[in-house]
């Protein structure tokens, strides 16, 4: 922050805060611009891994100058609105989904100190500029006067408002626990270390599963596989987007991968202990590190499971988040209340994990009841 | 013209919007646009209010906003099922032509 | 009265008429979610800042994507073939002039403005939920209550029935 301090102190004294203002959104959209374009490349090289062939290898050495080509591309392409289009509404769609997402960005603290801005209510503040991107969906879906994209549209917004309340019950367990909706004393309270253990809320019982419902709900809010039927490259070739070229197309990437990231920075906040190190003798290495080290940690088990996991149905993504993800979110919300309440100690770690596993077990059941499976057979290639 | 004073011409302004909205428009959903409208310019006196007045750590303001926005999402959620019920019976959403209860 | 009140409230106003008069359905369903927008940042700026993202959040988020479903399910955005007004729109905006009439004189007359601001700093969300639980805790178990008769009635009166013939 002294760097920050240095720089501001050039401006003249009436402008300060608004150089200061300045100069923090440059750094966020400069390093998450960045982070993007980096992610790009990681992650078709990832996936080109996964599926047994090489990524894109052709541009640089182990092709990592092919951001610098997409862009390019993206920048030049000849920009195709179709003509029964409905045309301001096809234009603004791509800003709506870009600005609520670099808003976001905002609350997340990065570093000691290094939150953009500090509101009461952050964590509100987040979910509420998420809700906003839905109206986006729609706009780019409907605007473009072709039945599937307005199909594709529709079903992404029943995946995401299905989704927000399993995201948004598990990180009121978390709130609930720390007494505060601000990013910054979240981060605070997950300070200090036991023994050698940080006091991360991901290493309690309940926390666990926060942190496991609250990816899964994250997966399914950004549109990625398993959970991008309203995108399937292979079903309705792009969904909602698929009238869309050139820049806006590029804006409409840009959009989600941000949001990714917005939404795995909330999501180390809340469970992974936002900049704070792993282990004690490691606090040297400075914050903001440790925060892009965890980030591009969860960038990579999405792009994991992106490659692992096969597409989930509608019928069966609604079912999952209605059926299982919210009881599950529920009994979660019971476990951390009880953690709060008993002295620290093996009572409370058994007390939790029977209230977290027993109901998981339960309702992992219920949802296979109906099912008649067929035992799986194999058929290799003669 | 003090503050308090705009704040309330402005949601003096989108409540007579909204209610000439409600009362003209032929569709059933536009109808229901005039009624969330008329419901957020009563918040915004609401928290005008509770703003410039002296007793403001009373927090009752907000309170009363809370519920009001709580019940106005539960109403327009069951005013537009009424509407796509009602959509599927008389297969139009004109409300002039739902008259059958008329006279 | 500061630049920025003024822009968004021009803003809000302007949307909201947009969201009145337009013909497409659609059109004023994304007006309606700009004056929403615009009126959480008039509650922002009067320092109500969880009302300010609760607006955003259940307003935005929620009740316009609502109404933009219901246009598309009951068949609203194709243009519409009458005329959007109903017959008896000159009684609607007599009605509405006296109401504008009457608020505006209720506005010249009252002797309650206050010209100073005052000092709300200790606001925070904590003293919202402090009061959600000790004052107000009969509302908030009545609007649990609403909100999911309101759900499950939604669902039962939207939902299908089976035709029995």
């Amino acid at each position: 922050m002294n760097f920050k301090h240095w720089l501001v102190s050039f401006a003249p004294d009436t402008w300060q805060p608004l150089v200061s203002a300045l100069i923090s959104v440059a750094a966020i959209i400069f390093v998450f611009a960045s982070l993007f374009a980096l992610t790009t490349i990681l992650e078709r090289k990832g996936l080109g891994r996964i599926q047994n062939r090489y990524g894109p290898n052709r541009v640089g050495p182990f092709g990592v100058f092919q951001p610098i080509a997409d862009g390019l591309k993206a920048m030049t392409k000849e920009d195709i609105v179709p003509r029964a289009a409905d045309k301001v509404v096809h234009f603004i769609a791509p800003l709506v989904l870009v600005i609520p997402v670099f808003l976001a960005l905002a609350v997340i603290p990065v570093g000691r100190n290094m939150a953009a801005v500090d509101f009461d209510g952050g964590i509100l503040f987040f979910f509420a500029v998420g809700a906003a991107t839905e109206l986006s969906v729609f706009m780019a879906g409907w605007s473009s006067r072709n039945k599937y994209s307005l199909l594709g549209a529709m079903r992404a917004i029943a995946q995401m408002i299905s989704y927000e309340v399993p995201l948004i019950l598990s990180a009121v367990t978390v709130i609930m626990i720390v007494g505060s909706l601000s990013a910054t004393k979240i981060v605070d309270a997950q300070a200090g270390y036991f023994g050698w253990l940080p006091n991360w809320f991901v290493l309690t019982p309940w926390g666990f599963a926060g942190f496991i419902l609250f990816m899964i709900a994250a997966a399914a809010e950004s549109n990625r596989s398993p959970f991008d039927l309203p995108e399937g490259e292979s079903e309705i070739i792009a969904g909602y987007y698929i009238e869309y070229s050139g820049f806006k197309f590029a804006l409409f990437f840009l959009g989600e991968y941000i949001g990714l990231f917005a939404i795995s920075g909330l999501a180390i906040t809340l469970f992974l202990g936002g900049w704070h190190a792993p282990l004690p003798f490691l606090i040297w290495i400075p914050s903001y590190i440790w925060f892009f080290a965890k980030l591009l940690g969860l960038i990579a088990l999405f792009i994991w499971v992106r490659g692992t996991l096969p597409r989930l149905r509608m019928d069966q993504l609604m079912n999952f988040a209605w059926k299982f993800m919210l009881p599950m979110a529920l009994v979660n919300l019971l476990a951390a209340g009880v953690w709060h309440f008993i002295e620290p100690g093996f009572a409370r770690w058994a007390v939790c994990l029977v209230l977290v596993v027993g109901p998981y077990i339960m309702l992992g059941r219920s949802l296979f009841e109906h099912k008649q499976l067929a035992k799986r057979t194999y058929r290799y290639a003669e | 013209m003090s503050p308090l004073f705009t704040y309330l011409v402005v949601s003096t302004f989108l409540f007579v919007i909204g209610l000439v909205g409600a009362l003209t428009r032929r569709n059933a959903i536009m109808v229901l646009i005039g009624i969330e409208l008329m419901l957020n310019a009563a918040n915004l006196n609401f928290i005008a209010f509770w703003r410039f007045s002296s007793h403001a750590e009373a927090l009752a303001g907000i309170m009363f906003v809370i519920f009001s926005i709580a019940v106005a999402a539960a109403e327009a959620a069951v005013g537009l099922a009424l509407i796509i019920a009602i959509n599927r019976h008389y297969k139009t959403t004109d409300v002039t032509q739902m008259d059958s209860m008329r006279g | 009265m500061t630049v920025s009140f003024a822009i968004i409230a021009i803003l809000t106003i302007a949307s909201a008429i947009a969201a009145m008069t337009l013909r497409n359905l659609v059109h004023c369903a994304l007006a309606l979610a700009g004056a929403f927008a615009g009126l959480a940042a008039l509650y922002l700026q009067l320092d109500a800042q969880f009302i300010g993202f609760a607006q955003i959040l259940v307003y935005v988020g929620a009740v316009a994507i609502l109404i933009v479903f219901a246009i598309l399910l009951t068949g609203g955005s194709d243009p519409a073939k009458q005329p959007i007004f109903s017959s008896g729109w000159c009684i609607g905006a007599g009605v509405a002039l006296a109401v504008l009439g009457v608020l505006v004189w209720a506005l010249r007359s009252s002797h309650t403005i206050n010209e100073t601001l005052p000092d709300v700093s200790n606001t925070s969300v904590r003293r919202i939920g402090d009061q959600l639980m000790t004052k107000y805790i009969l509302p908030l178990e009545v609007i649990g209550l609403l909100l999911t008769a309101a759900l499950i009635g939604a669902v039962i009166i939207a939902m299908k029935e089976e035709k029995t013939k």
